[in-house]
């Protein structure tokens, strides 16, 4: 091994959830510090729950997160929901998993181009694309458009989401908005099969570590995103309500967001733990995808996070086809709408009680807890952020990867390490954020 | 004449108002005609030293750093832009003044909670001079694009001053209270169509208080509805929280 000596401090902004900073530190070829951490301005989501009605729990926790309001809305909406006693219907529960598909398409699209490609490519944005790959471009942002328009149907918008909360959806698509959603869909069937072929050729870093994925399963035939238990590929099943022997959230004074560990020191969360548990049931047309780009269970790289993004797009548009094809035979029932506000008119059950909500969102398995008192007020709350759970992980991944490339320049140690942090998706900015690294040779 | 320069920045937010730019398709490239983005962290590894002709920032301030790096934009920004809820009124950041500072720590951190200072939470225009003020959570697309025009034209922009019953009345929605929500349109500005009662939701006043809400209309509302003052104190603190700090300040200037 060399006798190098490398100080990385990115000191700023990498936005998992908030800030972000790696630290890597060699002398004379030997690893000091090797850290992941997170220096986010704190929210207190949880906090300010408190006392707040439990029907307003959903339009307060969708702001946690622009990228995956509809994933917190529809967590949020579980836990209330189970805390008070109240069942969804099944036209409900259709309709959540088509926004979460919705979700997860709109979440991946913008990941894999807006922060992969510039990597595979070789630039540092989408900025100089427009210029070189034009198209590419284009067709990324009509595709994050089709995205928005759906949920905009069906929601009234993406960022944060109107109709739906807890007790059903305020309002329904009617049977045109049914016909435009498939339309929309279908048209994007072109543009994914142009997405599929240019993620194909990404040459994508070669790295393994063995660790513990962790996502729903479930013993029906679905990929589950939407109501199932919680597995690992350790060979652990637990249900929802013990997510706290999932998680064991602990805190480290080094980072604002908490970390999580299960069988391990650490495990992950995302696209990759779904298909590495459940990639039997994906879509035919998905399962033909990851075959063609070689992706199989358990994969271990977690650069390949992405290709299991590629895969998860596909399942979400043709199960989302599939989803408003059987609401369009069936018919809608209209008197299902519901009219909520904080619930004034007790048209809902209130009682005390705790209820859990699990939600595969983008970035994996999302936990919120609640607990309300006799009036539907929330006594306590604990959210679990897929990125939190990821950070351990990231942090165990860079200390294997970096004596694997510490032969190479800094530059390029740099951007292992940072298109590493990129790979789990913890957040769009993180993503495509260039980390301010910086070198000091001593 | 050379484009002016332009940059994103985020303080404590959901990012989600930055995510609406991406939000409006292809038309986000006409925009990126008119200007120059030098830095956008959201989207861009590049960064910028020099000044910019205008920074919008997204975000509250809710810790020393976050100050000083507002402070630090102001100074180098000719036009400054509060963007989204958040920046402008405080957004639901705000709901954490209702809470001691150092309770609401433990609450979440537990005994670590001291290695998470936080402060106050504060719309941008309680810390700098702000030119230009993007309402709403998230920010609405169509206004945005309307505000940025009136940027890049050099035009002050006014948000509307009257509440969003009167956008409602136009959608032809019939009156939430009339179906038996409370909702907090009557006092909140409107310029977002209403969205959210659009879609058979309650407003939760996103976009802030209109600077002379109609008090006795308001009384007769609640009397009519039998609708307690709790709860609406209680809604009001979703997203005008912020606000008690600005009578604070007025009535220290009057002194």
């Amino acid at each position: 091994m060399s006798k190098k000596n490398i100080t990385i401090k990115s000191e700023y902004i990498t936005r998992v959830e908030g800030h972000g900073n790696i630290v890597v530190n060699v002398k004379e070829g030997r690893i000091e510090k090797c850290e992941f951490n997170v220096v986010e301005s704190p929210r207190f989501f949880e906090g300010m729950l408190r006392g707040r009605s439990v029907f307003e729990a959903q339009h307060i926790t969708s702001r946690i997160c622009g990228i995956c309001s509809c994933g917190h809305s529809l967590a949020s909406i579980e836990a209330a929901e189970d805390a008070l006693g109240i069942v969804p219907t099944g036209q409900t529960l259709q309709l959540r998993k088509l926004l979460l598909h919705f979700e997860t398409l709109d979440s991946h699209i913008l990941h894999i181009y807006l922060l992969v490609a510039p990597d595979m490519l070789g630039v540092k944005s989408f900025v100089p694309l427009l210029t070189t790959h034009n198209k590419v471009v284009r067709r990324a942002l009509r595709m994050k458009k089709d995205c928005n328009e759906l949920c905009e149907i069906l929601v009234g918008r993406h960022v944060h989401p109107i109709s739906c909360v807890a007790g059903g959806f305020t309002k329904l698509p009617g049977e045109h908005e049914i016909d435009r959603m498939l339309n929309i869909l279908r048209g994007m069937r072109a543009d994914m099969t142009v997405t599929v072929d240019l993620a194909a050729t990404f040459k994508f870093p070669e790295f393994e570590r063995d660790t513990e994925y962790i996502a729903m399963v479930s013993d029906g035939p679905e990929y589950p995103f939407l109501g199932g238990d919680i597995a690992s590929t350790d060979g652990v099943r637990m249900s929802k309500k013990d997510y706290r022997k999932i998680t064991n959230e602990y805190v480290d004074p080094r980072s604002s967001a908490k970390f999580t560990r299960l069988s391990r020191e650490s495990y992950a969360v995302g696209a990759l733990a779904r298909f590495n548990l459940n990639a039997d049931k994906l879509h035919p047309e998905a399962k033909a995808v990851a075959e063609r780009i070689g992706l199989k269970p358990v994969c271990r790289n977690p650069y390949l996070n992405t290709a299991a993004q590629l895969v998860e797009c596909v399942h979400c548009l043709e199960d989302a086809i599939a989803i408003l094809g059987g609401l369009k035979k069936r018919g809608l029932n209209y008197d299902e709408q519901v009219l909520v506000g904080v619930n004034e008119r007790n048209t809902l059950p209130v009682r005390a009680g705790e209820g859990v909500g699990a939600v595969e969102v983008p970035r994996g398995i999302l936990f919120h807890d609640y607990q309300t008192d006799a009036r539907g007020a929330i006594v306590n709350a604990n959210c679990v952020i897929p990125t939190n759970q990821n950070i351990a992980n990231i942090q165990l991944d860079m200390k294997k990867l970096l004596p694997e490339v510490l032969h190479k320049t800094e530059e390029e140690i740099t951007l292992a390490l940072e298109m590493l942090v990129r790979a789990y998706d913890p957040c769009i900015s993180c993503s495509t954020h260039y980390l301010d690294v910086k070198y000091i040779n001593r | 004449m050379t484009k002016p320069k332009i940059a994103f920045f985020d303080l404590s937010c959901c990012e989600g108002c930055q995510l609406q730019l991406a939000n409006m398709g292809e038309l986000l490239l006409d925009v990126l005609e008119l200007v120059d983005v030098v830095e956008f962290r959201e989207v861009m590894s590049e960064k910028w030293e020099g000044n910019f002709d205008v920074a919008l920032v997204e975000g509250s301030v809710t810790d020393d750093h976050s100050e000083e790096r507002l402070k630090a934009i102001r100074g180098r920004s000719k036009v400054l832009v509060a963007f989204g809820a958040c920046a402008a009124t405080g957004g639901v950041n705000g709901m954490k003044n209702s809470f001691d500072l150092e309770e609401i720590g433990k609450y979440v951190y537990g005994a670590d909670h001291k290695s998470f200072p936080t402060r106050k939470t504060r719309p941008l225009h309680q810390v700098v001079k702000v030119d230009y003020t993007i309402n709403n959570c998230p920010a609405y697309i169509p206004e945005l694009v309307e505000v940025l025009k009136h940027i890049l034209k050099g035009l002050p922009y006014a948000v509307p001053d009257y509440p969003v019953c009167v956008e409602c009345k136009f959608n032809e929605n019939v009156c939430m209270y009339e179906r038996g929500a409370a909702c907090m349109g009557p006092v909140t500005r409107a310029g977002c169509g209403s969205q959210c009662i659009n879609n058979n939701n309650i407003c939760y006043g996103c976009r802030g208080m209109v600077s002379n809400p109609r008090e006795n209309a308001a009384r007769d509302i609640m009397a009519k509805y039998n609708i307690t003052p709790e709860l609406i104190a209680k809604k009001m603190e979703m997203y005008n929280k912020c606000r008690e700090e600005e009578k604070n300040v007025k009535k220290e200037h009057h002194h």
